[in-house]
Order: C-alpha cells, then sequence, then structure tokens
C-alpha cells in the first residue's frame, strides 16, 4: 500500500467556472491532465489511446468561444475519459477487442457529442474487460489497468480504465457503461462515485451493445455533486435510441443538499453476510443516515439473489446476437479463408477472447431450439420476480442500501481462472440492472488494509433525484480519506 | 388408383414503398449505385440502434386492414443466422406476436383463402457471387450490396387453402392487386418488390391430415409459381406411388430445366435462435396510428367486384354466376374502370349493357376509358338500349368518344349513325320477306334460326344502320299478323 491523496483537481463546477470567466484556459486544463497522463500511464494503463490532438482541438475550441463572449456550457473545459466502447468519430474504438482493429467510427455516440456541446474535452479512450464482459478488466485484449490504491490489484471492471483514470486523478470525470455492475464496482474498488441511470435515462446511440435490455451509460466523480452535474448533461430524450424516455433530463443538484431527514431506507439484509467488511460499512452507513435523520430499517428481498444466474443467462443471450456482427466482412479484424464461412470462422475465433467466446456459447445455448424456456425463458421469469420484489419493498422504503461489492479490490489472476468467482462480484449491482433501475457507489470506508469500499445506494425507476440525496448525505459523513483521488 | 388434393400455403414478401427504410432515414430505392444508400444503422456498424418507421408500420396495418386481419400489439424478435448479406448478422422481424392476424382473401371466383399474419421484417442485402457458376460455396469472391438492406417488408402468410396451381395463381395476382390498391407496394415481381415462397404437399382425397411439404423458392414470376406447383405436385405424387415418401425440405425451382432441386432438409436447417428484440419498444395500434394507416384508401377489389355485381340485381354472388357476368366484373375492376360503371347507371344507363361495353370495347383502352365521362358514357349506352344506335354502330362511337371525347349523340351524327326512320325501315324489312320466301315461310312456321338469316339481309341492305333490336321486332310483328 503506497497510495497517497493526489492534488486536488477542484470540482467540475469550479474548473468550468475557471474557463467560463477565462481566468484559466481551457488548455490549461487540459495540460494538467495530459501531465498527469504522463506520470502515471505507464503504472496504470487506464487508456487504449490518449488522443492528445483532438483533446487539443477541442480545448482551443472552448477557449474561443470563451474569448468570443459566448458561454462553452457547464462542462466547458473539463477533461473527460471515455470508455473505450462509447463511438467516436475517426477515433479507433475497440471495446478491447482484437476483432474491432482499425475501426474508425464514422460518428459520435450522443453522449459523447453532449459532453461536447457542453465544453468537456476527450482525452482518451478507456481500457474495458472485453466487450464490457468482466469485473477486473483483465479480460482486455490489451493487457489489464491497475488499481491506483495498490497497483498489484483489479481496479474493477468492466469500466476499470474510466474508474482508475479518475481515482488517480488524471480526470476529474469519465463515462463507464453498466450492463450488471460496470460503473459500480469499479468505483467501489477504487474509492470513487459511480451511478448507473435508469434504463432510458442515457442515450445508448453510439454505445457498443453488450446486452441490450441491461446497458447504460454513466459518469464516474469524486464527488457526488461531480456525478450529478455530469448525469444532468449527458441525460434526456435522444430520438436515435427507442429505449430512450421521453422526458428531459433530470434535475438532481437543485435537491442535493436537501438531506435525508424522514426519508425511509432499506437495509438489504441478504447481501450482509457474517464477517464482510462490506457489509460492516453499509451497517455503519445505515448508521450515519440515520444520525442525519432517516428512518431506516432492515428489509429481506430473497428474490434479489436470483438475480445473478438469471443475469447470465440473459446477458450473455442478447450477447451472443449483439456480437454475431464481428464476421469479417464489413469492418475490423479478418481472417481470410477459402469461402465465407471459414472467413467468418477464423475471424471470430482470432478476434474474440475467451470470456467473450465464453458469453457467446453460454448465450446462444441458451437460446436454442429446445432450451429457450429452460434457460432464456426461465431467467425472464426470474427477472420478472426480480422487478416484483423491488416493487413491494418501494412500498415502504424510499431508497435500499448494500454493499456495491461483496469484496475490496483483489489481487491480478486471483479469479481469473474461476469465471463463477469472477461473476459473483457482481451479485449485488446486478439486480437493479435487471429491474432498469438507478444506483450508485459511493466510497465510505477503508478496510484495514487501505482499500476503498463502497456502498450502494438503490432507487425504484426514475429516483435519480433521492437517489443522490442519499448519496451525497453518505458522503457528507464519510471519511475524507476513503475516496479518490490518490497517487499510487 | 388413389385420387390426390394438392395443399398450398403461400409466403409472400411484398417490399413497402415507403420513401425510407424501416429503421434508418435511408433512401428505400430500386435501383442505386450499390452501397449508396447505406448509414450506420442499416450497416449495423457498433453502436448504431434501430428507430422505427412510424409510415412502414401504417402501410403494415393497411395491408391487414384490406386482408381483413385483426391488428394487434406486436413485438419484434431477432433471427439470428449468419450470412454476408446480413449486416448485423440478426434479421429484426416479427416472430410469435405479429402486427396483423387472422384474416383472410376473396378470389374471384369468390373462393376466400385464410391469411394466417402479415407481419413487418427488414429486408437484407444482395450478394451477388462471382465466378463459381453465381453459387456461394464455388465463388471466387462475392460482392454486396446493402442498399436494400432495412428495406421494410410485410410477410403475408396464407393458411394452407390453396387447392391448385391456378388457384395459388390467382391468389397472388390477387394479392398483388390489392397491394397495389393499398398504396403499399409497387407489386413489381421482376424487380423483386413481390417475392413468393410456396409450401406445397399432396394427399389422397379421403385423408384428413396433410402429407409432408416442402417449401419451394425462387418463384420470381407467376408464371414459375403455377409451374412449380404442379412439377412439384407431379413429383410427389410419383414419388408417393412408387413407395417413397416426401421428406421436409426446401426446394429451388429451377427455371431452365423446369424442375425443383433440394436446398437443404429439415435436419440442416438453421436455428435461428429468436427472442424478442430488445433495441426496440413494442408497437400499439393506438387510435390515432389506425386512422393515419386508414386515411385515403379506398376500397378494395373483393368489394368493388361485389359493388359492381349487385348493380346488375338478383343473384349478385359472383361464385354463382354462370352467365359470363363474372368475367365482365373482373376485367372492369381489374382495369379500375368500376367508378365508370357506377356513374354510367347512377346517370340513367342499363348495368347489364354498361357493364358488358365497359368490359369489351372500353377496356381495348382502359387508360382513355378511365377518362370517360360517365354522363357521356352513359348516353352511349341509352342510345343503344333504346335502338337508337345499333350495336356495331354503338362501339364506333365509343371508339370516337375514348379517341376525342364529345357528345355521344353528336357523333353518331356525324358518323352518319342517324336513326333509321320506321317507314324505311319497314320498307327494307318487307322487301327481304319478298326476296325470301322460303326462309320466311320457315319463320313463321315457328323456326327461329332463320331469324338471325333474316336479320342479316336486313342489316345488309340497310348497310348495318338497322337497329337488329327493332329489326326483331318487326318481324315478329308481321309473323303475329
Amino acid at each position: 500500500m503506497t497510495a497517497t491523496p493526489a492534488p486536488e483537481l477542484g470540482s467540475l463546477a469550479a474548473i468550468a467556472a475557471c474557463v467560463r470567466t477565462g481566468e484559466r484556459s481551457a488548455r490549461a486544463v487540459l495540460a494538467t491532465s495530459l501531465e498527469r497522463v504522463r506520470e502515471l500511464e505507464g503504472d496504470l494503463h487506464c487508456f487504449n489511446e490518449v488522443t492528445i490532438e483532438a483533446a487539443e482541438a477541442d480545448a482551443d475550441a472552448v477557449d474561443r468561444i470563451v474569448r468570443s463572449g459566448l458561454d462553452p456550457g457547464p462542462l466547458a473545459g473539463v477533461p473527460v475519459a471515455l470508455k473505450d466502447n462509447l463511438c467516436t468519430v475517426g477515433i479507433p474504438t475497440t471495446c478491447s477487442s482484437k476483432i474491432l482493429a482499425g475501426w474508425l467510427p464514422p460518428y459520435d455516440a450522443t453522449v459523447v457529442s453532449r459532453l461536447r456541446d457542453a465544453g468537456a474535452v476527450a482525452i482518451g479512450k478507456t481500457n474495458l474487460d472485453e466487450f464490457a464482459m468482466g469485473s477486473s478488466t483483465e479480460n482486455s485484449a490489451f493487457g489489464p489497468t491497475r488499481n491506483p490504491w495498490d497497483l498489484g490489484r483489479v481496479p474493477g471492471g468492466s469500466s476499470g480504465g474510466s474508474a482508475a483514470a479518475v481515482a488517480s486523478g488524471i480526470v476529474p470525470l469519465a463515462l463507464g457503461s453498466d450492463t450488471g455492475g460496470s460503473i459500480r464496482q469499479p468505483a467501489a474498488l477504487c474509492g470513487i462515485v459511480g451511478v448507473k441511470p435508469t434504463y432510458g435515462v442515457v442515450s445508448r446511440y453510439g454505445l457498443i451493445a453488450f446486452a441490450s435490455s441491461l446497458d447504460q451509460i454513466g459518469p464516474f466523480a469524486t464527488t457526488v455533486a461531480d456525478a450529478a452535474l455530469a448525469l444532468e448533461v449527458i441525460a434526456g430524450h435522444d430520438p436515435m435510441d427507442s429505449t430512450s424516455l421521453d422526458r428531459p433530463a433530470p434535475s438532481l443538484l437543485a435537491t442535493l443538499h436537501d438531506g435525508v431527514s424522514g426519508l425511509r431506507i432499506g437495509v438489504v439484509a441478504d447481501f450482509l453476510s457474517e464477517e464482510s467488511e462490506c457489509g460492516d460499512a453499509v451497517v455503519s452507513a445505515a448508521e450515519a443516515l440515520a444520525a442525519a435523520g432517516a428512518k431506516v430499517d432492515e428489509v429481506r428481498i430473497p428474490e434479489l439473489l436470483l438475480g445473478l444466474p438469471a443475469y447470465y443467462v440473459i446477458a450473455p443471450a442478447e450477447a451472443s446476437s449483439n456480437l454475431s456482427r464481428y464476421d469479417g466482412v464489413r469492418y475490423g479484424l479478418r481472417v481470410d479463408g477459402p469461402d465465407a464461412e471459414t472467413m467468418n470462422a477464423r475471424t471470430r475465433g482470432e478476434g474474440f477472447g475467451p470470456e467473450v467466446k465464453r458469453r457467446i456459447m453460454m448465450g446462444t445455448y441458451a437460446l436454442s431450439a429446445g432450451y429457450y424456456d429452460a434457460y432464456y425463458g426461465q431467467a425472464q421469469k426470474a427477472r420478472t420476480l426480480v422487478i416484483r420484489a423491488f416493487e413491494a419493498a418501494y412500498q415502504d422504503f424510499d431508497v435500499l442500501l448494500t454493499p456495491t461489492t461483496p469484496s475490496v479490490a483483489f489481487p491480478f489472476g486471483s479469479k481469473v481462472d474461476d469465471p463463477i468467482e469472477m461473476y459473483m462480484c457482481d451479485l449485488c449491482s446486478i439486480p437493479s440492472s435487471l429491474a432498469g433501475h438507478p444506483a450508485a457507489s459511493v466510497p465510505f470506508a477503508l478496510n484495514p488494509e487501505g482499500l476503498p469500499i463502497g456502498v450502494q445506494v438503490l432507487a425504484p425507476a426514475l429516483g435519480e433525484a433521492v437517489m443522490m440525496r442519499v448519496a451525497a448525505s453518505l458522503e457528507a459523513s464519510a471519511p475524507r480519506s476513503a475516496r479518490g483521488p490518490v497517487t499510487p | 388408383m388413389t385420387e390426390y388434393e394438392t395443399v398450398v400455403g403461400l409466403e409472400v414478401h411484398c417490399e413497402l414503398s415507403t420513401t425510407t427504410k424501416l429503421f434508418c432515414g435511408c433512401r428505400n430505392a430500386f435501383g442505386d449505385e450499390p452501397n449508396t444508400n447505406i448509414c450506420p444503422v442499416c450497416l449495423g456498424l457498433p453502436g448504431s440502434l434501430p428507430v422505427i418507421n412510424r409510415r412502414a408500420v401504417e402501410l403494415a396495418l393497411r395491408i391487414g386492414a384490406a386482408l381483413n386481419c385483426t391488428a394487434r400489439r406486436s413485438i419484434f424478435h431477432r433471427k439470428n443466422y449468419f450470412y454476408p448479406d446480413m449486416p448485423k448478422d440478426y434479421q429484426i422481424s416479427q416472430y410469435d406476436e405479429p402486427i396483423n392476424v387472422d384474416g383472410w382473401l376473396e378470389l374471384p371466383d369468390g373462393s376466400r383463402v385464410g391469411i394466417e399474419r402479415a407481419h413487418m421484417e427488414e429486408d437484407t442485402g444482395k450478394t451477388t457471387h462471382v465466378g463459381g457458376g453465381g453459387r456461394i460455396h464455388e465463388a471466387s469472391y462475392s460482392l454486396v450490396d446493402y442498399n436494400r438492406a432495412g428495406v421494410p417488408l410485410v410477410e403475408i402468410v396464407s393458411r394452407p387453402d390453396i387447392r391448385s396451381a391456378a388457384q395459388a395463381r390467382a391468389y397472388v395476382d390477387e394479392l398483388r392487386s390489392i397491394l397495389v390498391a393499398t398504396g403499399a407496394s409497387d407489386g413489381r415481381m421482376e424487380e423483386g418488390s413481390l417475392r413468393v415462397d410456396a409450401n406445397i404437399s399432396v394427399r389422397p382425397v379421403v385423408s384428413a391430415e396433410f402429407g409432408t411439404r416442402c417449401e419451394v423458392k425462387n418463384l420470381n414470376s407467376l408464371r414459375s409459381l403455377e409451374r412449380a406447383v404442379e412439377y412439384e405436385v407431379e413429383r410427389q405424387i410419383a414419388l408417393i406411388e412408387s413407395g417413397g415418401s416426401v421428406s421436409q425440405e426446401t426446394r429451388h425451382w429451377d427455371e431452365g430445366d423446369s424442375s425443383t432441386h433440394s436446398m437443404r432438409s429439415k435436419e440442416e436447417a438453421n436455428d435461428y435462435r429468436y427472442f424478442p428484440e430488445p433495441d426496440l419498444t413494442p408497437l400499439v395500434p393506438d387510435a390515432a396510428l389506425l386512422a393515419a394507416a386508414g386515411e385515403g384508401v379506398g376500397a378494395m377489389p373483393a368489394e368493388r367486384r361485389h359493388r359492381l355485381s349487385s348493380l346488375l340485381g338478383a343473384g349478385s354472388d359472383l361464385a354463382t354466376r354462370t352467365d359470363g357476368s363474372t368475367d365482365q366484373v373482373v376485367t372492369v375492376v381489374d382495369l379500375g374502370l368500376d367508378e365508370l360503371v357506377h356513374g354510367a347507371v347512377a346517370a340513367g344507363a342499363d348495368p347489364r349493357l354498361a357493364l358488358a361495353r365497359a368490359a369489351n370495347e372500353a377496356a381495348a383502352n382502359p387508360d382513355a376509358a378511365r377518362l370517360l365521362d360517365p354522363v357521356a358514357f352513359a348516353g352511349l349506352v341509352k342510345m343503344e338500349s333504346s335502338g337508337r344506335l345499333s350495336a356495331t354502330q354503338s362501339k364506333e362511337v365509343l371508339a370516337e368518344l375514348m379517341a376525342n371525347g364529345g357528345d355521344p349523340a353528336q357523333i353518331a351524327g356525324r358518323l352518319g349513325y342517324e336513326q333509321m326512320d320506321t317507314a324505311s325501315l319497314d320498307a327494307i324489312v318487307d322487301g327481304v320477306i319478298v326476296a325470301n320466301p322460303l326462309e320466311w315461310k320457315r319463320y313463321r312456321e315457328g323456326d327461329d334460326k332463320v331469324a338471325q338469316f333474316l336479320l342479316g339481309q336486313v342489316m345488309k341492305s340497310s348497310k348495318g344502320r338497322a337497329n337488329g333490336k327493332l329489326v326483331a321486332q318487326a318481324f315478329a310483328s308481321r309473323r303475329e299478323a
């Protein structure tokens, strides 16, 4: 354990305020970020690509807007990192897979456009588990990302690069995607805030699909307020995504500090195992909220434990279909063969890593004639049970608390040979994904080894505002040392 | 020898004539330069998402209504299989919850074919295999054009109600008229706007169970459909008669050698792994959507045939008509001349004669006939039925009316078709009687066969100006005298 507190970058609002008034140029803010990249990237490997030229051009554009007397937006000059499954026009977008080698998207993801329109400056594409399948970023075709709190440990995944970039102070904001916990789990393991919004609140257009009915984009930041601001910017209806909800972005900052007095908070007992430091943190968090005026109770929702097995049928089933298009015909890797079928098989055989292949096979099996009802059909029923169980619980509670993860960041290689053990990392995060509900991970404590522990706040669909209020209250009662940024 | 019954069910894919594709804003057009009407969505680029084209949904509902289907809440599924012309390697299609179900289509002979469903799906691209005789396995390379990828289709699945090759042809013919009448399709089989697959089986007439069916593909015209059904029925009967059995498989119709060839057996069939498309939300045919779908749609051919037929009075059920009016009604509706007939009848024309003139003479030049003024047409028909014009004269005047327009009475005058006065007609009739005493005697003794001869003589003497009806009356009154 060598991590030390990193120099503060200032809040997103503070950075934007300086840039908007011309006190500091976007270019200067960017230079600080890029300097930090040079210092740490060799150790951390947060990025698949740092797009220095594009970032400088974007920063200059922001500065020109300021000089012309116009407002570049609420994230003026804020450097951001983008998970490398978000399409960026003309910039390689790889999903950390060999199969997308050489592909340059001809379009930007909606969230990328929205960040740019708000004045943010993207500095690069961050590492992930291949096609967002994994919980440690060890499944990247380009090598793992390291946890800035302990370089011998994983940052979590799949959005490990984005989490590590924020946790190490390279950028104050990063975007990730969360299918079963891929924002919240790495946020917890890296001691930062990660938010998965309600399904449909943020457009998925330009997010390379893993499991379409579960994927959501969300922010990583060091504080709840920063995450709330970022979410306000990227959320809101998008006609390019049919599953995007036809409503404006939620207003979060206005009520962020309204406190928790009178809120009914349920601690999900099913996820509090004996002798778990992560469970202990939840109990302390509940006590802190009670002290702040909330009504706290334990609640049992055993159906939530059905989430994990259901998820590991539904997500691979959708993935098996979503990943069919990587066939060597139109873009990315092509390994030639005597006919189309062989070319296709060779391309996929060489292009995909073992975890992606495992999930394609599981998903294909689950959807096969004769097995559909027993697997996919059954999993959808379990999903419905999870949704109903949440509905019942939210009759009595405004928000629910659970650990984000069963354990703190684990050492490299400790789970790679046991897929089931790796899948268990998502136990607490998966139920909200299946229900399409919002959830946030807030850094709340350090374990005796000095590794961060996250507490997860769950809310019903479109409950972002109350969820973020509770998250802000938890943040206020957590020790400052429990959250990044840190210098490894 | 066992007698066999043919059982056919048809799957017809119809390309919708929307301006844009089903899930993106690309142009839906036939014959453009390859790969010019494409975008991230219809190319299935990573991260792209489909958004449903509302107009396509309206047209699908329109087709459903025209086929007497029930519109229902529907969802899209993914049909998964690898093929280079399918950008996503899955096709977005409707599976067990289609937009239109349980309809029927009435053929001109009055028979009905059940429609199981008419569902929406996207078209694939088009592959051209270069070298090796145009087949994928021997080709030296293949070219793919994605202009067609994502073009909206409605697949219309009939029930196995069709009992002959001719009926199969009549079904597709009628379906095509309906699709064109709805404005949903241009109905061009040669451009692939309409594509037909046939499920064909045979069974002993006494059997209640269906035989094993074969699906025949590559039917590019009505003629190939008819011939393929005939061929396949013969093949299956011969197979059964020789002690063999039909195996369920997909067969390819080869126009060149006029036969079908096995493409793949049931065992080799793909497992499409259908599951609900998570990128799209359910389609609910609410009032607004149904209203938009129904806007500006006229009556369908079957209904128009019934309306036209009912003008003829009793026995208006087309199926039971034996007087030839069925064919005339079908022709007139096919050519879109039924409004002309209705207009003429409303203006006082005799329905039977108006129908006959429309089905025979007007049909020779349907484009001009559709522009006829119904009142002028009615005037012509009235002149003929009152005896003012002979049939021959009436046809001449109609031809002139269609060519240059005008007033039928004036045209008749211009052509010298003045009504022959009674005195002149009587003189000619009497002259014919005097000149043909033997025939007149036979006629007087009740031999009606000779009446045609006498009439012909009058026509000859009058140079065709005499009205046949009046001539017949003149002979009849002299016989009774």
